[in-house]
């Protein structure tokens, strides 16, 4: 009773029964700090170096400014390319029974394991203009490789396997009740999955897409093997950095880096924040 | 709309769930589909939603054969017992959702959704709350809301499957009487599976009794306890007890003595009674009675409950005794049913 009393003073953590509050919160600060932050600010101090000048000169270097809409843009095309399919590939494994389900289940998980490299030389071999699919595309005066279209099939390939993964678990949890009571209101199929389950699947979508997005920005290996690499055409950002790198330019390096960090941590972060109030609304998991 | 489900069996995977159900229901009746699980009362349910399709039979919806007729055709409310309410929408928009899934021709107006939706909400108790979120409500709540998403679209039936069965008692027993009350302000012929038979008797104007994919009795509250007509109906609803007996030349014999009962009409040989534990009368001596050694006594809300020992092969039996009752310190009690039932033993 006294403690109800007490006025209230705010508290730095609640009163819990769960015990190791502080053990675990140290070692996730502990670990945090060791595996991401140093190195991060390491990117930060490096570019502090610079000075504004250098900094800002960098920063609007037509060069890397094309580099960093091609990295970006070609990351949200394949993102947004892939919540699309990857949606229908994961209702396809979820709702359907069909022989050979398990393989292309574990399939799914290939641009998982396979370098990076590999890829890029597969996907550039086959989508060049005398490869498998690229001599299909050429009479109709489509170029894939060398091009930045390359660069988002590439993307494409690596970021499948997110929004598969992310949304797959929450598919399976939808309740049969809920297309069922749709269907008892009136709701044709099409109704029930565009008005109801596709809007309760929004935030693992989103999860899904805010991932391979993230993957897709800082993609290196796939990328350069298809892409061509032409500055101001299909150079993204991660290759300018090691180009930099390699002209032991370490400043100009670096702060390419650190505007792609801040870029990407602050669209994760709306990202995140969208998550947050769409859960708190639909009541997932608070 | 009445609703006549005729000869209807339901196999799942070769796996009978239905034998031949026959069904009537009235116009504006409220009914209990009322069963252990496994009884086959929510298939039944499905099966008139068109959730599920008959293996054999058909349900007619007035006159017109409803049997091949889709989910979204047949115009149905039903109530799910995890309330299956969408938790991507508002209360609103959820009740609404059936008239806006309308084809143009037949859709309201957005203004008339959202007033229907309020109005409905009105009815169920819960006005004010179109923006609420479903995680935003109580179990009770939700299935209000379920309700009146249900009620939005007109249905010609209301199906409730086990609606109350994931709410805590008191809920259960204030959403009952609210329930009865919605059917009788709205009218709709309504159904309502449900493994409480108290929910069912209170609530229901008739009660179906379902065991094993069979219907086993229809009727009243009173016809289903007073005029129990299978061994399954007298053990399910209500306290009963039975007891193996044997009926020669329309006499109860228990072992090598007569309980001075009467049973008409049964057959000579085993036979089983059933009667109420309270309702019994006690006795001093014995002519003509049961008699047994008290075994056990609990004490249940205001009675006793005293568990007897019959016979050489001490068949157990309950009975209820008032509270201050002096029979409940005796070691023999001695007793006779005022009503009892008595059934045949291949029947039981």
């Amino acid at each position: 009773m006294a403690a109800a009393a007490a006025p209230k003073r705010w508290q730095f953590k609640r009163p819990s029964v769960i015990p190791g509050f502080g053990l675990t919160l140290g070692f996730t600060i502990a670990y945090l700090t060791l595996i991401i932050l140093i190195p991060l600010s390491g990117v930060v101090w490096r570019t502090a170096a610079l000075g504004w000048g250098d900094f800002w000169a960098i920063a609007t270097d037509e060069r890397t400014i094309t580099a960093l809409e091609i990295s970006f843009g070609a990351a949200l095309i394949a993102a947004a390319v892939n919540v699309v399919f990857g949606v229908m590939l994961a209702w396809v494994l979820v709702r359907y029974r069909f022989p050979g389900r398990r393989i292309v289940d574990a399939a799914v998980d290939l641009p998982f394991a396979l370098p990076t490299a590999v890829a890029g030389i597969a996907l550039a071999a086959i989508y060049a203009p005398n490869g498998w699919v690229g001599q299909l595309l050429a009479p109709l005066g489509i170029k894939v490789a060398f091009t930045p279209f390359g660069i988002v099939v590439a993307l494409i390939f690596i970021g499948l396997p997110f929004v598969v993964r992310t949304v797959q678990p929450v598919m399976e949890e939808i309740d049969r009740e809920v297309e069922e009571a749709a269907a008892t209101l009136g709701a044709t199929r099409f109704q029930t999955i565009s008005r109801v389950i596709l809007p309760g699947l929004a935030p693992a979508v989103l999860t899904g897409f805010a991932l391979a997005f993230a993957r897709a920005v800082g993609e290196y290996g796939s990328v350069i093997f298809i892409a061509g690499n032409i500055p101001y055409v299909s150079e993204i950002a991660p290759l300018l950095i090691v180009i930099r790198l390699e002209e032991f330019n370490y400043a100009g390096a670096t702060a390419v880096a650190a505007i792609m960090l801040a870029i990407s941590f602050a669209m994760l972060f709306v990202i995140n924040l969208i998550q947050a109030w769409s859960r708190r609304r639909y009541g997932y998991g608070v | 709309m009445d609703v006549s489900i005729r000869r209807v069996r339901k196999e799942f995977d070769r796996f009978p769930a239905l034998h031949d159900v026959s069904l009537d229901i009235r116009s504006g009746e409220l009914i209990a589909l009322l069963g252990p699980s496994g009884s086959g009362k929510t298939t039944l349910l499905r099966l008139i939603a068109g959730l599920e399709r008959p293996t054999e039979g058909a349900i007619f919806f007035g006159n017109e054969d409803a049997s091949h007729r889709t989910v979204q055709e047949r115009n149905v409310g039903f109530v799910f017992q995890h309330y299956a309410l969408f938790r991507h929408m508002t209360v609103g928009d959820n009740i609404g959702f059936g008239l806006k899934v309308r084809p143009g021709s037949t859709r309201p107006e957005k203004s008339a959704i959202r007033r229907r939706a309020s109005e409905l909400l009105d009815l169920v108790q819960l006005s004010g709350l179109e923006k609420r979120y479903p995680a935003q409500l109580s179990g009770g709540q939700r299935q209000r809301v379920a309700l009146a998403r249900a009620l939005a679209i007109e249905p010609k039936v209301l199906l409730l499957d086990e609606p109350f069965g994931a709410l805590d008692a008191q809920v259960r027993r204030e959403l009952r009487r609210w329930l009865r009350e919605i059917h009788d302000t709205t009218g709709h012929t309504t159904v309502f599976v449900t493994h409480d038979q108290e929910e069912a008797l209170e609530l229901a104007d008739r009660v179906v009794v379902m065991s094993q994919g069979r219907i086993e009795q229809i009727g009243s509250a009173d016809d289903v306890y007073d005029r129990p007509n299978s061994p399954f109906v007298y053990g399910f609803i209500g306290e009963s007890s039975a007891l193996p007996v044997r009926v020669d030349n329309g006499e109860l014999w228990l072992a090598d003595r007569t309980i001075g009962l009467a049973a008409q009409d049964v057959p000579n040989g085993d036979a089983t009674l059933y009667f109420r534990p309270h309702d019994i009368e006690l006795l001093d001596g014995c002519g003509g009675c049961i008699a047994g050694t008290v075994a056990a006594g609990r004490r249940v809300a205001g009675t006793r409950r005293v568990e007897l020992e019959i016979g050489g092969d001490r068949q157990r039996v309950e009975i209820e005794l008032p509270v201050g009752h002096p029979a409940a310190q005796q070691s023999r009690v001695a007793f006779r049913p005022r009503r009892y039932k008595v059934f045949p033993a291949q029947a039981a």
